[in-house]
This record gives C-alpha cells, structure tokens and sequence, in this order.
C-alpha cells in the first residue's frame, strides 16, 4: 500500500537548514497495524505528513497504492487525502463553529455526495463511536475524548483505505485513551490500514510492527 | 460546498469582525446610494430636458429670411432673401419626403377683449399641421385649427393656456367669442399645458393661433416669417434640408452652398447635441460614483484579507481532510458577494427610498419641472449590480487565492 525510497525532508535553507528526514525506506502492507516511535523532533509528524500526501518529499520516491505521488496535481493529492486517507491529531482539529454532525460529514460534501446518503453515514459512524446523541454539540461542549471520536468518525467519512493518527491519545487521560484504542482496533479487524504515531505503549504493544525513529532516520526495525 | 456552511461561516466572520465589516457594508451602501442617486437625478433631469426641448416638437425643422453671403451668378452678396407663402406648395410638391408644412406669420401687441378684461398678445396664423408640429395640442373638449377654418378663412382662434387664463380666468373660454383687434373670433380650443424650454417670441402658453388665411386677409404680408416643415423620416432629415435648401436656392438665385442666405433652424442637430452632452454628464456621474464604491471595495479586501489570515487553521484543517481549491476560493468569494450584495441592496433600497419620498416634495416652477423627477432606470441598476460584482469578485478572488495556496501543513500548525 505504502512504499517509500530515500525519502528526505529538508526545511530551510544555510545555517536554519533542518534535515527532519534523512533517506527513510518503509514498506506498509494492506491492513497493517503500523506503529511510529521516537523522541520529540525526530520526524515523526513530517513522515506521517508525507505518508498523508499534506506535504511533498524533498527528494526521494514515494508509491501509494502502486502510484507514484509526483503523477498528482493538487486536486488529485485532495481527492486522495478525501477519499483515500482519514487523519487523526493530536489536537482533533474539529472545526469550531460546526456541529459533530457538521464535522463528520464536511469531507463527505468535498466529495459531493448527496445529501441523503451524506446524512446516513454520518449517522452511522457517530452510532460506531458512540455520539449519536451528540449530534448537533460543537466541539467546545465536548471532552477530549469525544473531540477524538468525532475527528475518527469524520476521518472514516469517506471510508479510507488508510488511517494516519499522530498522537490520537497524546491529548487525552488514559480512559479516553483505551477507548480509543478500543475503536482503532477495531477499525484494523474492519480490514482499515493503521499507521498510528505514539508515546502511548498500550498502542505501541498492539500494533503489529513499530519502527522507530531518530534524528530522520530508522533506527531498529523490530517486530 | 453547501451554501448552508457559507452562509454559517459568513455569520461568524460577521460577528468576529463586525465593526469593520459594518463600516465597509455602510461604504458600499452610501457608494451605491450616490451612484444610484446622481445618476437617478442625471436621468430625471435628461428625461425632463428633452421633453422640455421636445415641447417645441420633434425632428422639426425651421427656415426663415437670410441675407447672401457669396456673389451668385452676377447677383452680389447682401441681398436679403425673403420666403413667400407660393413656397410652401413649391416645397410640399417636389419634396415627397416632407409630411407635415406650414408657415407661421405673427404680430404682437394684438388688442384681445373678453367682457371687461382687456390683454395684449402675440397672435401667429399657422396652417393646421402647424398644431401637431409644434404641439399645440389641444385640451378636452376643444380643437385646433383644421382644414375647413383654413380654405373658409374662419375667424376662429385657438389660445394658449396662460393667455387663456389671462383673458378668461377659470371659466370656460372654448364657444366664446373674443374681440382681436376689434374683429370678433371664436374661441375653438385651449392649448394643453407643457413644459417647453426652446422657443421663439415667448412661450407658446402666451400665443393665440388663427389660420393663416384668415391671418392673411386680416394682414395681407408680402413675406412669410417662417416656414416649418418636419419630413416623414426623421433618419433622412440632413438630406431632406438639402434639398430644400437647393430648391429655395434655385427658386431664389443664391448658392445653395451660401448657408447665410437663408437661417435654419434644425430640432434635430439640437436633440443630438443634447444627448451627447448629457451622455457625457452620465459618463461623469458614473465615475464619481464607482470611485466610491472602488474605495469601499479596498474595505471588502481589507476584511477578506483579515478573515483568511484568522482561518488559515481553519483552511488547514479542510485541506487535510480533502478541501480542493475551488471550496477554498468559492467560500471567501461568496463572502465578499455577500458583503457587496448586502451593502448594495442597502444603497439601492435607500436610493429607491429617497426617489419615491422626492414625489411628494412639492416643487413648483420650471426648475423644479427639470431637476425634481428623478428616475431609477433599468441601466443605472445593471450598472451598478454590474460594479459591485466586479467589486465582489476582486475583493473575494486575492485574498482567496492565497488562502487556497497555502501549504497545507504550515496551515495546519498555525495558530
Ligand atoms: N515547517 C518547519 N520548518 C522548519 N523546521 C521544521 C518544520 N517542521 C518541522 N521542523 C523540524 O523538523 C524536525 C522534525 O519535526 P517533527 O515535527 O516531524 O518531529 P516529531 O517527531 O513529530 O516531534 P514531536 O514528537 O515533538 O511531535 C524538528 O527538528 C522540527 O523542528
Ligand atoms: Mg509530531
């Protein structure tokens, strides 16, 4: 699903110049559970920002499903990241003035699906993490926990191949945080791929393969 | 994107930057207001002025006497050229083209008596298409001088509104007898009252018309003072006057090219210049006006600027989960629309307002006739619709477009 080839990131230039990746090669499979380890600056989010096409490799190859990510204009790397990619933050980033409703089911309109259909899957995936009754909140009525659920089920809206989180739990107490470890797992039976960034080891110890960096690069390649 | 969601977010942005988004609605609003205005009262006084000009009457033309100005033909120059009433059939006979002709002759200081009451006026004999030429157009219930007055050298006589109002006061004049000059005449009608700011020996409102048989047998002139004619074509009217010109010329032995020999008067070349002259007035009142809305435009791309900058977290967000840059653009374009919709639906609603209170002003005299009917036309309002979307749009597509450029991650971590 994933395949990556001396994949470097370089931000700045002269004395500023920050090598954030430094020639990454990774291979994910089709429903992997994949994990993503290291200290803080070591290039976690950049990866994972590449892996989600929201930003381009400096130099290197990158293949999603079997393409070539440098084949894409802009509205092709939006369609991917609408249809075939759901994020999950750190911070949620729920729109503020939406409703969880709203939420779940903006990346549906982008896709320009239609009404009817947008409103019973929204339904659907509030039922699958539990909010239904949450519906017509804005996030700032919610916890943490359920800012998260809703990011999950509006990052499942299009029914994506492949799930990135950075850091799902980093924000939340550790209740909330296996409840939504509960949910990924789940979405892995589900057949969904996972690549989930974390400090959390009750994640870490799930997911089927961790790799972990440091300083841009990997360091070991257990499990 | 839903146009739910637009208007939501513009709800927001609405209360986040009320202020300067009221200030900037109010621009627009007064921007349009005086474009709207000025050009409703530029509109109003352009209507009122050509009907002014046309209550001489319309694409009708004058000839009277003129004096040679080039030697022809062994005749030297200085001699005075007088138009005979023989002309008018010569004209009528070989020129097809005209429709309507007359000659007009006239005296003042002509004794009128009705009862006591005793004026002094103009009085012209005129042939019968002499009244719908020169819109001599007749109230209810009376008439003008037809064909039968002219070949019986009736003594009727047709007044205008204010000598009528002289002479008679409020009672009915039309089936009285009036003394001129000590004959007595019939009164058959009453001119109707118009507005009229081109003309000749006064006003036609203080003139009395008898035909001009009657006239003749009454004076017996040699000459005629005028001769009007209006050709059944206005379009062909340049050509029409010249062959007047070249049979008059003919007849009279001048060069047809001596334009002192005879004056004409032409209503048309004076329409022409009029609407070019008012175009031009519209052309400037446009400028002032759309200058004000530009300013209030900047105001628009002040506030969009403002608005993407605060979003760009917002705009982050969309990108990641599949925003393409067309849901960008489309939301900070309608926005801007919908702050120059609002501010101009204000202005138009304000101008329409102040039109309609202007009716009930009450303005009397000639001036207020010109100046006090303003109108909004169908232009003036594709005009400035047309201006505010442009407005709109500029003001919407800048700041748009670099929202929608960003890098999506930068966006993502700006706070
Ligand atoms: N836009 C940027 N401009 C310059 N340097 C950047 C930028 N984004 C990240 N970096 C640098 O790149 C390196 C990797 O950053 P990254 O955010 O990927 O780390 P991380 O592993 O996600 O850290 P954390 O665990 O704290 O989130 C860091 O040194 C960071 O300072
Ligand atoms: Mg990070």
């Amino acid at each position: 699903m994933i395949k990556m080839k001396k994949i470097e990131k370089i931000y700045g230039t002269g004395t500023a110049k920050v090598e954030a990746l430094r020639g990454i090669d990774l291979d994910i499979k089709k429903n992997e559970f994949f994990g993503l380890i290291g200290p803080s600056g070591s290039g976690k989010s950049t990866l994972m920002n590449i892996i989600g096409c929201l930003d381009v490799p400096t130099s290197g190859e990158y293949y999603f499903e079997e393409k070539d990510i440098k084949s894409f204009n802009h509205n092709q790397l939006a369609e991917i990241r609408n249809e075939k990619i759901g994020f999950v933050f750190q911070n949620f980033n729920l729109l503020p003035y939406a409703t969880t409703f709203e939420n779940v089911e903006i990346p549906m309109i982008f896709k320009g699906a239609r009404a009817k259909e947008r409103k019973a899957r929204t339904m659907e995936l509030l039922d699958a993490v539990g909010l239904a009754g949450r519906a017509h909140h804005k996030p700032s009525e919610l916890s943490g926990g359920e800012m998260q659920r809703v990011a999950i089920a509006r990052a499942l809206a299009n029914n994506p191949s492949l799930i990135l989180a950075d850091e799902p739990t980093g924000n939340l107490d550790t209740k909330s945080g296996d409840e939504i470890l509960a949910i990924f797992e789940n979405l892995w039976k589900q057949g969904h791929t996972l690549v989930v960034i974390t400090h959390n080891p009750n994640i870490s110890k799930r997911a089927q393969k961790v790799v972990k960096l440091k300083d841009g690069s990997i360091e070991n390649n257990n499990r | 994107m839903k146009a739910y969601y637009i208007f939501r977010m513009f709800y927001r942005e609405l209360k986040i930057q009320r202020k300067r988004i009221t200030l900037t609605i109010f621009a627009l609003a007064w921007g349009t207001f005086s474009i709207v205005v000025l050009l409703a009262f530029g509109e109003g006084l352009n209507r009122q002025m050509m009907k002014a000009t046309h209550g001489l009457g319309e694409g009708i033309v004058f000839i009277y006497s003129g004096q040679t100005s080039k030697p022809y033909k062994g005749l030297g120059k200085g001699r005075r050229i007088f138009l005979r009433e023989e002309d008018i059939d010569l004209l009528r006979n070989r020129i097809p083209r005209i429709e309507l002709i007359s000659p007009e002759n006239d005296r003042s200081s002509n004794t009128m008596i009705y009862g006591r009451k005793t004026i002094t006026e103009r009085v012209i004999g005129v042939f019968p298409s002499f009244g719908e030429m020169r819109k001599y157009y007749p109230e209810r219930g009376s008439r003008f001088i037809n064909s039968l007055d002219l070949k019986n050298k009736k003594r009727v006589i047709f007044l205008g509104n204010d000598l009528k109002d002289k002479l008679f006061g409020p009672e009915e004049a039309v089936g009285k007898s009036i003394m001129v000059n000590s004959i007595p005449f019939l009164v058959i009608g009453v001119m109707k009252d118009k507005l009229q700011n081109s003309m000749y020996n006064g006003p036609d409102s203080q003139k009395a018309a008898i035909p001009f048989t009657t006239y003749q047998a009454i004076y017996g002139d040699k000459y005629l003072d005028r001769l009007i004619y209006k050709p059944s074509d206005v379009t062909q009217s340049e050509s029409v006057k010249k062959e007047v010109y070249r049979i008059l010329a003919e007849k009279y032995k001048f060069d047809p090219d001596d334009t002192q020999a005879l004056n004409v008067w032409d209503m048309v070349e004076e329409e022409e210049l009029m609407t070019k002259i008012f175009f031009g007035i519209e052309i400037f009142m446009s400028i002032i006006g759309s200058l004000t809305l530009i300013v209030a435009g900047v105001g628009v791309a002040n506030i969009m600027y403002v608005s993407a900058k605060r979003r760009t977290k917002e705009i982050g967000i969309k990108m990641a989960i599949g925003a393409k840059k067309k849901h960008v653009l489309l939301q900070f374009i309608s926005e801007a629309l919908m702050i120059a919709f609002i501010g101009g639906a204000g202005g138009v609603l304000g101008s329409f307002l102040l039109v309609e209170l202007f009716k009930f002003v009450p303005l009397e005299g000639f001036v207020a006739d010109l100046l006090a009917h303003p109108v909004i036309s169908v232009d003036i309002m594709i005009l400035t619709a047309l201006i505010l979307g442009i407005i709109g749009f500029l003001a919407g597509i800048f700041p748009a477009r670099k929202a929608a450029s960003q890098n999506p991650v930068e966006a993502l971590r700006y706070e």
